[in-house]
């Protein structure tokens, strides 16, 4: 069953076509990996998704829901949550506050509660520190609530976003970008993690990603975007041998930035 | 090991030069002869002269800084140039000054000035004195360099406080004339202007002391979130004692500038919720002091002839007008960037104030003339009126709105606002209504603000539309910045800093607007988190004590250097 | 593009509509009446037509500083009034000086040169100044922390300035041969407003051809598109960002002297209002844009000159040139309400994700 469904979706921005009539069905419970070269048009297309971005063509559906034009926050409060390419932590909160921020449509304390501090309020608070603390030890941040998100490590950055785009409890978690510019044992504790939180907490996954060796391990399904167009879906096999998906890395040459993970996606594994 | 590098001439000679070029801009534009006549050290020097001869020392000491380690000498010899390059500055000015009149053109370079500048002495005397003396001050900075930092942190603390007490000394013997026993001691300290030269030896040996002494006991600072409940609360009730007796120890003088420090804390403590929490950058923040002036006024003064209520009935009614206009004003800026938002409300600001002074508005707000015959509050058969007992009415107000500000902090209201304020898409798309949250910013500030005005309007029995003008909300910007954004004690800081000095210091106030200018300039460039920043002690925490920070700074250095993947 | 509207339009909006509706309505009423009451003759519209062209073109020159450092930093210069300020201030000794000399009267075309060049000189120093100690560190600084250093600077000049030449009012010596007026056929102009439009049209053209057509210009508009591609193709970044400000400089120097033809008074606050008027100017007419800037001006100009007097006498507000800067700053609110792309528009970008 798909959970997210992306039907005809285009996108222009003066003149020029970002994404041109995708369509994308990624399943419930699944790992949907969604790679392509530079400038393909991903992460415009997880802004679409997410409300950022209103599609000038086509529908987005969530579970039968039409969320194509819907603000951002109504996306976030129906069940999708997001991380960002460029880590945008609020960095100058600590790591339970962010977390506390992503649980903040969940919360119901307003300007009186802040100040009197009813019990109810309190009792609200006391629960969802708990719960964050609960999240930081299962992206593996225990003990480090209570530093500022500027001062942790990069790897414990990206977690910490998990963390909180897991806040909000979504039906759906988008992950821009999940190992960049990590080392390959920190990917690989990521690919474990990622795998954990489909298990797990049973939601629906999908991720743009360029490391190559990532992707094909952990994929149910990949979808290949070139030049804002899919030009190829599959299981990591089919992907593979596919000759598109090839000359669209190989055809790019250095300036994609994959010269060394190509050779991967050209020989079988 | 003979790789001696050269003598960092052009370094170290710039440096001076751009100190002598600080220094002479403090000469002409009139700070340093205005405060000539304040002595610091009675007979011995003014604290005009610290002003000239400053910059020198500063600008030697930064460039000492740069260029260490080096060899003693070196360091000497840095410091002597870098101070008489300075000095040959001013040097240029004085001869200057003695060929032409520059008076036609800047105004404050006075034979005053000059006279100071050569010490008093004949022309050319005084120059060689300012060169040699320039010479000597850069040469001493580069020797307090070199002594072991325990002992110069002594001295270079030692120094600020005499400086400082130097300054205060009006206060101080003032406040302590009105106590008996107190005043024969302060007599000995204190001369006619300044400290006597007895007393500032012994106060810097005291002082240099303690601070040696103190260094001595290297302990990592017990954070106070670590202090036992009981020992928390034998701080805040003596802070209180302190607070509530003030006014009668301090004297009717010092309750004034007690009552305008604590106005701004107010209104400080509500823009710290606007600029600080939220991260918007409201320049026309006067506009709600004005709009709780003025409805008090409206509603208690019987000259317009509305109504005639009692400061407390009238009391909700600003509140409310306020907090609506909070919101109003805050509407149409919902969307717009930083920049943007600082220029429109500056405009609204000035739309207020232009309102109030236009005579077409006259007959309801009194027009140039402002309203008169305010109502001050009553509280059963006492009628608040002087300064002492008003600045309770600030206290009180100033504590509650304190600890408001303190619970919205850490409530899930005040994380939104943080939030918006680090990354408003982001905080949106997390489901923040950022309509509601910023509105609702708005509207606290404008109440903090507003409630101010209504107290400043019962105090002075009068609102004018010319003291609500754009130098207010500079002013309570000024301290929020500098005392340090988002930080609640910072605005206690700012405001005694900002607003408290140029009330202590009056020559300072005609260059008030100019510190502050500077203060703002250099604290962006050095220290943005302001003077008291908030987040400091939870950051010095951890930096200290986390066990995982060697662990996590060991898995950086590991990203950092490039490694191939795959 | 039409879901886009339907489904964001919040209660908010209408609110903010509905009271600028009632402003616009407001504004027509009021002209109508002023105009039906028939209190002004054609002489007195013409006459304030040309002060507001006058007073147009020097918002203009200040204008340009405004839009040419937005279109290269993305910031508000706060400190630009200042810039404006210290020119002609500073040039107001030199002309008292050309008068002690005997030069003012007896060769007013050098002298007013000289002027000129002192005031140009002054604000561009000034800009020059103020760029690489207080904006050049702050490059990468989140976006609050510029804004307040140039509200700071903004301030330590006013008052600095303030110091060195006092806070008294200077009068700026007016030239003989600048007295009286020209009659046009029945319109009558200053001489002062004369000069005053030209000296502003011709500095326009001269800026606006240094930035379309040389290389200069060329380098300012690659580093106003992208700052790192511009490095990387070889332009020296600080240079142009340096230079850009400096033009600005010269533009508010200039534009200062102009302004003195037309109110002869230079003190340490003249830079303020006419500084907030020429920024709405140039957002009203599409910041980042020099064309846009002149367009800006010259409406504003108008507005606030014609303004008071046709739609505010109308609705029988009483001295309404008390509150002809009230409508500077209502514009101000409008456009960056509704319209912050101004008239002309230009792309304001906005990082997504």
């Amino acid at each position: 069953m798909a959970v997210l469904l992306v039907k005809g979706v285009t996108k222009r921005f003066s003149g020029l076509e970002a994404l041109s009539k995708i369509d994308l069905e990624v399943q419930e419970k699944s790992i949907h990996s969604i790679i392509g070269p530079n400038g393909a048009g991903k992460t415009t297309l997880f802004n679409c998704i997410t409300g950022f971005y209103t599609p000038e063509e086509g529908g987005i559906l969530l579970d039968g829901k039409n969320i194509t034009a819907l603000s951002p926050d109504r996306v976030t409060k129906l069940g999708i949550s997001r991380t960002y390419q460029n880590i945008r932590l609020f960095k100058n909160m600590t790591s339970v506050e962010n977390i506390l921020v992503g649980m903040h449509p969940h919360l119901k304390s307003g300007l009186i509660g802040g100040i009197v501090h009813d019990p109810a309020t309190r009792r609200e608070e006391q629960k969802a520190v708990e719960e964050a603390k609960r999240l930081l030890q299962f992206v593996g941040l225990r003990g480090k609530g209570d530093m500022m998100s500027k001062n942790l490590s990069y790897g414990d950055q990206r977690r910490l976003e998990i963390a909180r785009a897991l806040a909000s409890r979504p039906k759906v978690l988008l992950l821009d970008e999940p190992t960049a510019g990590m080392n390959p044992s920190e990917t690989q504790e990521m690919v474990h993690f990622i795998r954990q939180l489909r298990d797990e907490l049973k939601i629906t996954i999908a991720l743009i990603e360029h490391q190559m060796r990532v992707v094909m391990s952990i994929s149910d399904m990949i979808t290949v975007l070139d030049f804002g167009v899919k030009i190829a879906e599959g299981t990591s096999l089919q992907i593979q041998k596919n000759p598109k998906v090839i000359e669209a890395y190989l055809g790019r040459g250095a300036a994609s930035g994959l010269g060394e993970n190509t050779s991967q996606a050209a020989v079988p594994a | 090991m003979q790789t001696q590098s050269p003598f960092p001439w052009k370094q170290v000679v710039s440096a001076g030069l751009i100190g002598g070029g600080v220094a002479v801009l403090l000469s002409l534009v009139g700070i340093v002869t205005a405060f000539n006549e304040r002595y610091i050290v009675s007979g011995l020097f003014t604290m005009g002269q610290v002003l000239f001869l400053a910059p020198a020392l500063l600008f030697a000491n930064s460039t000492i800084r740069r260029i260490a380690p080096q060899p003693a000498p070196k360091i000497i010899l840095a410091g002597a140039i870098s101070g008489l390059s300075s000095a040959v500055v001013l040097a240029i000015l004085t001869i200057l000054g003695n060929l032409i009149n520059l008076r036609i053109m800047f105004v404050n370079s006075s034979p005053e000035l000059f006279e100071m500048l050569t010490f008093g002495q004949e022309y050319t005397a005084g120059i060689l004195i300012l060169l040699g003396l320039g010479l000597l001050l850069g040469g001493i900075t580069g020797g307090v360099f070199l002594l072991p930092s325990k002992i110069r942190n002594a001295v270079v603390q030692a120094a600020i406080w005499i400086l400082m007490i130097g300054l205060l000394r009006d206060m101080i013997v003032t406040v302590s004339y009105r106590w008996g026993p107190l005043a024969a001691v302060i007599k000995y300290f204190f001369a006619v202007s300044g400290l006597t030269l007895t007393g500032t030896i012994i106060l810097s040996l005291l002082i240099g002391g303690l601070y040696y002494w103190r260094s001595g006991k290297t302990k990592p600072s017990v954070p106070s979130a670590q202090q036992t409940p009981l020992k928390r609360l034998l701080t805040l009730a003596g802070a209180a004692a302190v607070l509530l007796l003030l006014p009668p120890v301090l004297g009717t003088y010092f309750s004034e500038i007690l009552d305008n420090v604590g106005m701004y804390i107010l209104m400080g403590l509500g823009l710290n919720i606007v600029v600080g929490f939220a991260g918007l950058l409201d320049l026309g923040y006067v506009a709600f002091f004005a709009i709780g002036a003025y409805t008090m006024g409206v509603l208690t003064s019987p000259e317009l002839g509305f109504y005639n209520m009692t400061y407390w009935e009238a009391l909700p009614f600003a509140l409310i007008a306020c907090v609506v206009s909070g919101a109003i004003l805050g509407l149409p800026v919902l969307k717009m960037r930083g920049d943007y938002l600082a220029i429109v409300t500056l405009g609204f600001g000035e739309i207020v104030r232009l309102l109030a002074l236009s005579d077409w508005l006259r007959p309801w707000l009194g027009g140039t003339q402002g309203i008169q015959r305010i109502a001050q509050p009553r509280i059963g058969p006492y009628l608040l009126e002087s300064q002492q007992e008003l600045y309770y009415m600030f206290l009180v107000g100033i504590g509650i709105v304190a600890f408001i500000a303190w619970r919205l902090k850490d409530s899930r209201i005040g994380r939104a606002w943080m939030a918006l304020r680090e990354d408003e898409d982001v905080a949106v798309a997390m489901g923040i209504n950022h309509v509601g949250t910023k509105l609702l910013a708005f509207a606290t500030g404008a109440l903090f603000s507003g409630l101010a005005g209504t107290i400043f309007a019962a105090k002075l029995t009068s609102v004018y539309p010319h003291s609500m003008n754009f130098l207010v909300s500079i002013n309570v910007l000024s301290l929020i910045i500098i005392g340090g954004m988002g930080s609640i004690p910072g605005v206690f800081v700012g405001a005694l800093v900002l607003i408290g000095s140029p009330e202590l210091l009056r020559e300072f106030a005609e260059f008030r607007y100019l510190a502050y200018g500077a203060l703002l300039v250099v604290m962006m460039l050095t220290r943005p988190e302001g003077l008291w920043p908030e987040e400091r002690r939870r950051l010095e925490l951890h930096e200290v004590t986390d066990p995982a920070l060697a662990a996590i700074s060991k898995s950086k250095a590991e990203i950092e250097s490039p490694q191939k993947a795959g | 593009m039409l879901r886009n509207w339907t489904q964001r339009i919040t209660l908010t909006d209408i609110i903010v509509w509905i009271i600028g509706l009632a402003i616009l309505v407001g504004v027509v009423v009021g002209s109508i009446t002023t105009l039906q009451i028939g209190k002004y003759s054609a002489d007195n519209w013409i006459d304030l037509t040309i002060s507001g062209l006058a007073l147009g073109g020097v918002y203009a020159l200040i204008a340009l500083g405004y839009t040419l450092v937005y279109g290269i930093l993305r910031m508000i210069n706060f400190a630009h009034s200042e810039v404006f300020m210290s020119g002609p201030f500073t040039a107001t000794f030199a002309a008292e000086a050309l008068i002690a000399l005997g030069l003012w009267d007896t060769h007013p075309i050098l002298s007013f040169v000289i002027v000129l060049g002192v005031a140009a000189l002054v604000s561009a120093v000034i800009a020059l100044l103020l760029e690489r100690i207080a904006y050049r560190p702050l490059r990468t600084a989140p976006r609050l922390v510029p804004l307040i250093t140039a509200i700071g600077a903004s301030f330590f000049l006013q008052y600095t300035f303030r110091g060195l030449y006092g806070s008294g009012l200077k009068a700026f010596p007016t030239q003989e041969i600048l007295k009286g007026f020209w009659m046009i056929g029945t319109i009558r102009i200053f001489k002062t407003q004369a000069v005053a439009i030209l000296g502003a049209v011709i500095m326009m053209l001269i800026l606006y051809w240094i930035v379309q057509k040389t290389k200069l210009g060329k380098a300012m508009r690659s580093v106003s598109e992208d700052k790192e591609v511009a490095a990387l193709m070889g332009i020296d970044v600080d240079k142009t960002i340096a230079s850009t400000f400096a033009m600005g400089g010269v533009a508010a120097g200039v534009g200062g002297i102009l302004y003195l033809l037309l109110f002869p008074v230079a003190h340490f606050f003249m830079g303020f209002f006419p500084g907030l008027k020429a920024f709405t100017a140039a957002v009203l007419g599409g910041i980042g844009n020099v064309p846009g800037a002149f367009l800006g001006a010259m409406l504003l100009g108008l507005l606030e000159s014609i303004g008071p007097n046709l739609f505010l006498d109308g609705l029988g507000i009483p001295t309404p040139s008390q509150l002809k800067d009230a409508i500077a700053f209502t514009i101000l609110v409008f456009i960056l309400i509704f319209r912050p792309t101004g008239i002309l528009g230009e792309k304001l970008t906005q990082a997504k994700a």
